[in-house]
């Protein structure tokens, strides 16, 4: 890569080179939230900010970081942008917050903010970082939005907590697979999804 | 001996129930990443096991006595009564975190550097670990007292331990199979992974 442009940037993330699918960064996170399709939407957009912003930030300064201790300055970057989302959602979003509990303080640990400010920010200006934030975000966004589609679909029968196919319970038809909102379907999930993803772009496979 | 078995059952509890890699899905990263060997596996597992169980007790110190409703009172004098700080939680954790696996390399480096290459670059990331985060923002979530928080630190860095030194095994006996071409690599881990949980999962509603 010598001068990559802004466009590059903000595309290759979502599918050439997928933070969570190829990268293996930030996969905690992604799957504790992954049960319902609200919280993944909040957990996405709030992972999203704090990548785009915290990166903007580490590049601005990178010139001024000693890089001995550029880990810690990083983090309190990273950690005070993980503050102001933590208290924006507790303020206006009370009940999603609540269900999220520690996966909000988890950003700050989530390995793509943490990964793209050290591998990406700390080289680039502060306007590419930015943008290719964004667009890590997005990578992660995707896989998040797809495996939260699946397990609250076939799990729970709704889609962002509207009831689409009637259960059992309620005297409907559909009877809602457990496993599903349990945490091995999660791992499943994500593994057939990079299958998926490999089989149509090849040279993504490791070679043992 | 109560005192005993409410410490004995915290620690069933946070190694086989809600073991951090596989029910809550913290330290994901590494768990899939370096779980390729057995013998760094188990290194790695003692690394977390040992930071985990230093930085939890250290990070309950600091909530009990500087950031919990109140606690500048006895430091500073009654002014301070109604301060709160809890706000500040994730930012002072992550630099306990920082600063605790800053010492522990430059210790390993001296005393220990074959450990210290063998770890290489993951020793830093434990910092970004979830799972380390995520033990103190737990401890901070359930109000655990100093014992408790000891106790909690050794048995969920150990839960963890664990798991990545299971993984690694199965994944060790995976390099003879004969696996489809595109799911080698990342796609199989996760699916092993899930499986792995799922076998955990026989463990809960075990009370001791």
């Amino acid at each position: 890569m010598a001068e990559p442009t802004a466009k590059e940037v903000l595309v290759t993330p979502i599918l050439n080179n997928n933070p969570i699918a190829l990268q293996v960064l930030g996969i905690c996170s992604a799957l504790a939230v992954t049960t319902k399709m609200d919280t993944a939407l909040v957990m996405s957009i709030a992972v999203t900010l704090v990548t785009a912003f915290s990166s903007a930030a580490v590049a601005g300064i990178r010139h001024w970081i000693p890089s001995s201790i550029r880990m810690i300055v990083q983090m309190v970057v990273i950690a005070s942008l993980v503050i102001v989302v933590d208290q924006i959602l507790k303020a206006y979003f009370f009940q999603i917050s609540k269900t999220m509990s520690v996966f909000v303080g988890l950003i700050i640990t989530n390995c793509i903010v943490m990964g793209r400010a050290e591998g990406f920010a700390m080289k680039n200006t502060a306007w590419l970082s930015f943008v290719d934030g964004i667009g890590n975000g997005l990578g992660y966004s995707a896989v998040l939005m797809s495996v939260a589609f699946f397990r609250e679909f076939f799990g729970s029968g709704s889609l962002f907590g509207y009831q689409i196919l009637s259960k059992i319970t309620d005297g409907g038809w559909y009877n809602p697979n457990g496993l599903l909102l349990l945490s091995p379907s999660a791992f499943f999930l994500i593994g057939i999804l990079i299958w998926i993803l490999r089989t149509f772009k090849p040279e993504q496979i490791e070679r043992a | 001996m109560d005192l005993l078995e409410n410490y004995l059952s915290l620690f069933v509890r946070c190694v086989f129930i809600e073991n951090m890699a596989l029910a809550y899905f913290l330290g994901m990263c590494t768990f899939i990443a370096i779980s390729k060997n057995l013998k760094t596996a188990l290194g790695l597992a003692v690394a977390v096991t040992v930071v985990q169980a230093i930085t939890v007790p250290a990070n309950n110190l600091l909530y009990q006595y500087l950031l919990s409703d109140g606690a500048l009172k006895h430091l500073l004098g009654e002014s301070y009564a109604t301060v709160d700080l809890s706000f500040l939680g994730f930012i002072s954790y992550i630099g306990v975190i920082a600063a605790i696996v800053q010492i522990l390399e430059l210790f390993l480096d001296r005393f220990v550097p074959s450990l210290y290459n063998a770890l290489g670059i993951f020793l830093p990331l434990i910092t970004v670990n979830c799972a380390i985060l995520a033990g103190s923002l737990f401890m901070d979530q359930r109000a655990y007292d100093f014992g408790e928080s000891v106790v909690y630190g050794i048995g969920s860095g150990f839960g963890w331990g664990l798991a990545i030194v299971a993984l690694a095994a199965v994944r060790e006996k995976l390099a003879y199979a004969n696996i489809p071409i595109a799911l080698q690599g990342l796609g199989i881990t996760f699916i092993t992974v899930g499986l792995v949980a799922m076998a955990f999962m026989a463990f809960s509603g075990i009370q001791i």
